[in-house]
């Protein structure tokens, strides 16, 4: 709570009479690389655009810096965004729009070629600084608009989806590129994005959303090796979701067979989601497993093979770098670890 | 296989040969040749129209036509652009009712119109009998240069408002949440970004109004009386009255020309293009 640079404080908004947040609460500490994430209409952009100062909450506080924020309008904010579509400036050249921000500032002409330049040679937009924005890629375009920013040492950088328009292979790069610089720089970064995977490279924290309600909040590792509820299973990574039924402590059936697991305090008897990784599931000969399945289909995505198995009535997904063809009969086995037991959803 | 779509654009061009290049080279032939031309037997090349307009009599006329049209322009600029950022800034549902208001009296007879204010400004209309009403001492307004001035506006106004409207509602709300979020406030937005992204709106405007406006010839002729002519109402005179077609016709080929520079300058402003100076 000391050291909370942006703190929200049960933050509910409605979009004509239909809830959008419900109840978020939520504090980010200084320097920490932060991402909202969840499927589109789950809540994440409207929480970035409440801490920026776009929209107001209907209720809640929004604190920044241990003061009060609600009232304060975009342009009074300490923070800098990079929107999603990179809004530049189109009548000006890229120089022009990264001194944006320092024109206001009314900052020493000397001092704004000074930091522009280094804010271009940063970005290796180096002698780009005379040319239009739409000469530019859309690679450039997002740069810059990072650039603009940043120049501005905002407190908090807001980004709402900003690699969400590049190809895949300069999204990497762009990635790496964008975590190397809030370490050397020290700011704290807010990120949403709707792509797990960016989310679980980047991020110190990860905020899971969804239906205008935080799911979980933790760091990658525990939300993908501990995700507290099947939603969270199945958005962050692929998930097999089964029915199962607690019978003790330690004791899960499911597909008519019980297995030890690892999670205890559930009710005897209890109906609950039981959730593996296809990953985590490994393949042996017949009758060598403890299910058993038909193979359907088998896609080989360069480093494993994915493999769809019938069990009974459930077709597990299964990532393995072993290899059963189509229609052969095979087992499966998996260790207590690799089953997570949670409460059913609605 | 070939593109045959081009051949439905042959009537237009058809269209355009015979109302207008047509009609405009015979313009051209007029300026350049005597009255007494009446064939190609008879044709007689010469200058003399244009000299004769070199004239401090008509350059005076013609010289009060643009300044009576650069006012108008001015003014509907400065109430059009506010109306426009106002119509733009509105609530969808009153956007529509506003833009309407603005048009409607474009479907009404633009001579009814121009009709309505001498009944508005005469010495026994609307104002004035008001005036008197009041006890207070009544003025002469009609047959002005303020009335000439007064009826432009007012005939085309609605042709600033709209491609002022169109620019500032086109334009990105991003941009504008940007220039918020890199501090500046709603005097600096307005200067740094919205002011000149709607550029092209205005220029299109100001092409739009001032264009009409420096040849028309029914309103200084309604409103401005005798004493307040304006280069229209001199061409239409040469034309109906005097029967000197070949003078009227190099007055015309002069006005084209200082519309045509007119417009190149105005090019030189518009840095996107988008604007209608982009027809030149």
């Amino acid at each position: 709570m000391d050291n909370a640079i942006i703190q929200l404080n049960n933050i509910t908004k409605k979009f004509d009479g239909e809830i959008v947040l419900d109840d978020i609460n939520l504090s980010v500490k200084k320097n920490e690389f932060v991402t909202l994430l969840g499927p589109s209409g789950c809540g994440k952009t409207t929480t970035l655009r409440i801490i920026g100062g776009f929209e107001t909450p209907d209720e809640g506080e929004v604190y920044f810096d241990g003061n009060l924020i609600n009232d304060v309008p975009p342009f009074k904010r300490q923070l800098n965004t990079v929107f999603q579509k990179y809004a530049l400036f189109p009548h000006m050249n890229v120089f022009e729009n990264i001194a944006f921000g320092l024109r206001i500032n009314k900052m020493d002409e000397k001092l704004i070629t000074n930091k522009v330049e280094k804010m271009l040679e940063l970005f290796n937009l180096k002698n780009y600084g005379k040319r239009r924005i739409d000469q530019l890629s859309g690679g450039q375009q997002q740069r810059i608009a990072i650039a603009r920013a940043l120049v501005n040492e905002p407190k908090v950088l807001l980004l709402d989806e900003p690699l969400g328009a590049l190809d895949l292979k300069l999204r990497k790069e762009m990635q790496h590129e964008l975590k190397a610089m809030q370490k050397q720089i020290g700011i704290t970064f807010i990120y949403v994005t709707h792509d797990q995977e960016e989310a679980l490279t980047m991020s110190d924290t990860i905020v899971v959303m969804n239906d205008g309600i935080i799911q979980q909040m933790g760091t990658p590792i525990d939300i993908y090796n501990e995700p507290e509820n099947a939603f969270v299973a199945d958005f962050i990574g692929e998930s097999n979701i089964l029915n199962g039924v607690m019978h003790d402590d330690y004791l899960v059936e499911f597909l008519g067979k019980k297995f030890d697991c690892v999670d205890i305090g559930f009710g005897r008897g209890e109906e609950v989601d039981v959730v593996i990784r296809p990953e985590d599931l490994d393949l042996t000969p017949k009758g060598e497993g403890k299910l058993e399945g038909v193979v359907k289909s088998v896609t080989f995505k360069g480093v494993h093979y994915e493999m769809d198995i019938m069990v009974n009535d459930y077709e597990f997904l299964v990532h393995s770098t072993d290899m059963a063809p189509v229609g052969e009969t095979v087992g499966l086995t998996l260790t207590p670890d690799d089953i997570h037991i949670m409460e059913k959803g609605d | 296989m070939k593109d045959r779509t081009k051949y439905f654009a042959y009537p237009y061009v058809l269209w355009i040969i015979i109302f207008i290049v047509f009609p405009s080279f015979l313009v051209l032939l007029y300026s350049m040749t005597t009255k007494e031309s009446n064939g190609l037997t008879t044709i007689q090349f010469t200058l003399e129209n244009f000299k004769k307009f070199f004239n401090p009599l008509y350059i005076n006329i013609l010289w009060d036509s643009i300044y009576l049209a650069a006012i108008s322009t001015v003014i509907c600029l400065l109430l059009g652009y506010p109306a426009a950022y106002i119509i733009s800034k509105a609530h969808l549902s009153k956007r529509n009712t506003l833009l309407f208001l603005c048009i409607l009296p474009m479907w009404m007879n633009m001579l009814l119109r121009t009709y309505a204010w001498m009944t508005i400004l005469g010495n026994n209309g609307i104002i004035n009998n008001l005036l008197s009403f009041l006890g207070l001492p009544t003025f002469n307004m009609l047959y002005t240069r303020g009335a000439t001035v007064m009826g432009m506006v007012y005939n085309f106004l609605p042709f600033m408002i709209l491609p002022v409207y169109t620019a500032l509602s086109k334009m990105d709300i991003g941009i504008l949440e940007a220039a918020d979020d890199l501090g500046a406030n709603k005097y600096v937005k307005f200067r740094k970004i919205i002011l000149p992204l709607s550029m092209p709106g205005v220029i299109s405007g100001i092409i739009m109004v001032f264009m009409p406006a420096v040849s028309t010839f029914i309103i200084p002729q309604l409103l401005g009386g005798n004493k307040n002519m304006m280069i229209g109402n001199l061409i239409e005179k040469l034309f109906i009255l005097n029967g000197d077609w070949n003078f009227g016709s190099s007055i015309s080929i002069i006005m084209m020309i200082i519309i045509l520079i007119a417009m190149s300058i105005m090019n030189k402003f518009d840095v996107d293009k988008e604007g209608g100076a982009r027809l030149w």
